[in-house]
């Protein structure tokens, strides 16, 4: 005797209006769990079966649009927080970039997700098949034959009442479909878990080992980190160790004449006049470069009596007859060679500031020496 | 459930009367006032104008083509609507006589002191130019004639070999139809910034063309069943395919669009970025936002449930939703040539007017003296009985 259980019992149709016309008279004997298979989508079906619209739709809508989320977010996560890099000089947060991935990953998702869990439904997850599969129903609609089969977990299902609906729908080769015998639940065998773990461990380390030893590549540093040396660092090259080197002898820079009479005596000077012109601009440059450069010692109003007063020796002051009668090409000689105590200024001050210090030094001898007629000037 | 002819009421004609001539008064007063803004929008309503009728004239051969059974009982309101095409012309003709008001390269002294529209004068010159729009429409005619006049002769003969002749027609057709509005786009909006160029912009102008043929078709159809003027035969199965393919559309616009905008936006080359640049400065930008929004995403939420879809109600209104959107569109690729800033007001409602009215007195003359049902076509009984 046969003790395995029923799943459910079908009949064979030849034509698809046999179909149709048989699962509208399901319906009306009261049939509510059963179903129809045919070798191709038999228009019209669904409403002899009397069906409710599907809800696999809002799922593939929701698992679409998490994708949807997902690649975007991940993407901004990758070119906004994790890694920013600029690419043609866009933003890092350049979303049109990110629109064609976030599209296919949207259809991705949806169309895997959506076979997935009908996939589960319909088997019954963790099973893996179907009743119907590995039967002759099941052969027979794959090929040309269209069946309906009545499941017994209709309220109505009764082995014999069914077979005798069926033969008077007009199905031919009625078939009794038997619950497949199901081994235990294979999905939560040690031995399978287990490879799943080692699985899982395998791919991660080669994914590691992969991306971290083999391909890695040093993160992005604005360029902080270079191969040259910085200065005061130490230079393995040279005998001496210098990080710094010095130009060698005699080089000239571009765009700069060296001074005719450098390390030559005063008297040598001549035809050196201020190529500025007396104008506002360049007064006020002057005075910006003499109160950084010489008002330490010769004072902001170049009388000698600076702040360093006492602890260095003072110079003499600027409105002296010898210093008002020079001409400013004798005043550029001392910026550039030194005199006396004062070292040489070239390195510090450049040409143009230097003739610049020269008109303001004029401006001051002048301010400090006003006459009696600049009065007589103002009045009128 | 047969077919039975009845004649449109006397209230279609004297609607279609009252807005082209409302439309017509506007027009004429609009270009008294200010001809060269009036010029703008006669190309917009001459583009919304053409993508309605040859978008219809499409889904006729598109039906044939790909043989389509769901659409037959449709075909008529799509074959009535493209019947306006030669219609074309008349708005055109305005334009012709008024070239130098809208197209800068119309202009001799300009075109002599630039280089690169000299070296165009070969494809952009007036002569030339006349010439490849009057050929376009009375080519996509000439087929128009041909598909209908087998059709109407199916009605009486009932012979079969008529849809196979307009099959092979079709065939032919598709190539012609895509060339011809790929110039015509090219031709009425490229050239408005004739020193600017995209391949992918007859494709964008033909994805308008497809929706804005199909919308009216949709509205047409779904109005004049509810009225019970179409075989009633007509379920909801059949509303639910024409909402699909507009959806399907509107999806196909915008990736075009979105494809157009991409390459444009990711290579910013100053010559090609300066057309999006224009639709993004001032408040020319809502527009660009807005289009967005009515173009795709309203369509597309408002047709993405299966019961939209079938819903003639929601079929109804976002067909006609789409009309406007896809006159927004047109607003948006022509009008910033004109203006730095959003302009609006009665020049720009005259053309719109004008083109609904006229296309509803032509259905009206064409539904007094044809059958609105194809009812000698092989495929009508079969795209009766279709069922999802």
């Amino acid at each position: 005797m046969n003790t395995k259980k029923i799943y459910s019992i079908g009949g064979l149709f030849d034509t698809p209006d046999g179909i149709t016309k048989a699962a509208e008279d399901a319906v009306k004997e009261g049939y509510t769990k059963f179903d129809v298979n045919t070798p191709y989508p038999v228009h019209g079906m669904e409403r002899a079966m009397n069906l409710k619209p599907s809800l696999l739709g809002f799922i593939t809508l929701f698992v679409g649009l998490s994708g949807a989320a997902f690649a975007f977010l991940f993407m901004y996560w990758v070119s906004v927080m994790d890694y920013p890099l600029i690419i043609g000089g866009k933003p890092f947060f350049s979303w049109p970039a990110f629109v064609p991935v976030t599209f296919e990953v949207t259809v991705l998702s949806a169309a895997v997700g959506t076979v997935a869990v009908m996939i589960a439904l319909v088997f019954k997850f963790p099973n893996n098949s179907h009743p119907l599969h590995d039967t002759n129903y099941m052969k027979n609609v794959s090929s040309d034959k269209f069946g309906l089969n009545v499941v017994y977990i209709d309220p109505l299902f009764d082995e014999s009442k069914v077979k005798d609906f069926l033969s008077r729908a007009g199905a031919n080769n009625i078939e009794v479909i038997y619950e497949p015998e199901r081994k235990p639940l294979r999905v939560f065998d040690p031995k399978f878990i287990g490879l799943l773990v080692m699985l899982v461990l395998l791919t991660a380390g080669v994914t590691y080992f992969t991306l971290n030893k083999l391909l890695y590549m040093p993160p992005f540093t604005w360029m902080a980190v270079q191969d040259k040396l910085s200065s005061q660092s130490q230079n393995t090259m040279f005998a001496d160790g210098y990080g710094m080197r010095n130009p060698v002898e005699g080089t000239v820079a571009r765009g700069f004449t060296p001074y005719e009479f450098k390390g030559q005596p005063d008297s040598v000077v001549k035809n050196l006049s201020n190529p500025l012109p007396f104008t506002k601009e360049n007064i006020d440059k002057g005075k910006l470069r003499f109160d950084t450069y010489c008002s330490p010692c010769h004072g902001y109003y170049g009388k000698g009596d600076s702040r360093l007063n006492g602890q260095f020796p003072n110079p003499p002051t600027l409105h002296s007859d010898k210093v008002k009668n020079w001409s400013d090409g004798n005043i550029y000689h001392v910026i550039v060679n030194g005199q006396n105590v004062m070292p040489s200024y070239a390195k510090q001050i450049s040409k143009d500031d230097r003739w610049a210090i020269i008109h303001y030094i004029r401006v001051l001898q002048r301010s400090l020496n006003a006459k009696d007629s600049d009065l007589e000037t103002k009045k009128q | 459930m047969e077919y039975q002819k009845k004649e449109l009421p006397e209230k279609v004609r004297t609607t279609g009367l009252l807005l082209a001539g409302a439309g017509l008064l506007l027009i004429i007063i609009s270009y008294i006032v200010d001809p060269r803004r009036e010029a703008f929008n006669n190309v917009i309503g001459l583009m919304f104008f053409a993508s309605i009728a040859i978008g219809a004239l499409v889904l006729v051969a598109l039906e044939y083509l790909s043989g389509a059974v769901w659409s037959t009982p449709f075909r008529r309101v799509s074959e009535f609507i493209a019947s306006s095409l030669p219609l074309l012309l008349v708005l055109a003709v305005p334009l012709f006589m008024m070239m130098g008001l809208v197209f800068h390269w119309a202009h001799e002294d300009v075109v002599s002191a630039d280089k690169v529209l000299a070296n165009k004068t070969a494809y952009l010159n007036i002569p030339f130019f006349i010439g490849r729009t009057i050929g376009i429409v009375l080519v996509l005619y000439l087929f128009y004639y041909l598909f209908t006049r087998n059709s109407r002769k199916q009605d009486e003969t009932r012979d079969q070999r008529l849809t196979k002749t307009n099959v092979k027609l079709s065939a032919g057709f598709m190539p012609v139809a895509g060339i011809g509005l790929t110039f015509l786009a090219v031709d009425w909006m490229m050239s408005l910034e004739p020193h600017w160029f995209s391949t992918i912009f007859g494709i964008y102008y033909i994805s308008a063309t497809l929706l804005a043929g199909l919308a009216a078709t949709t509205y047409a159809s779904v109005s004049l069943n509810e009225a019970g003027y179409l075989h009633p035969g007509i379920n909801k199965d059949h509303y639910y395919s024409l909402g699909a393919l507009m959806f399907a559309i509107t999806n196909f616009w915008a990736y075009i669009a979105f494809s157009q905008f991409l390459l444009i936006w990711y290579a910013n080359i100053p010559e090609e970025s300066i057309w999006f640049v224009m639709r993004w400065e001032g408040n020319w930008k809502y527009i660009s936002v807005l289009l967005v929004l009515v173009r795709f995403i309203i369509p597309y939420a408002g047709l993405l449930s299966q019961p939209a879809k079938s819903d003639p109600k929601r079929l109804k209104w976002v067909s006609l939703f789409i009309l406007g959107a896809h006159f927004l569109d047109l607003y948006w690729l022509i009008m910033p040539t004109y203006s730095k800033s959003i302009v609006f007001s009665f020049y720009e409602i005259g053309f719109p007017v004008f083109v609904i009215g006229l296309i509803i007195i032509v259905f009206y003359m064409q539904a007094k003296k044809h059958n609105l049902a194809p009812v000698g076509d092989p495929k009508l009984q079969r795209g009766l009985d279709f069922h999802l």
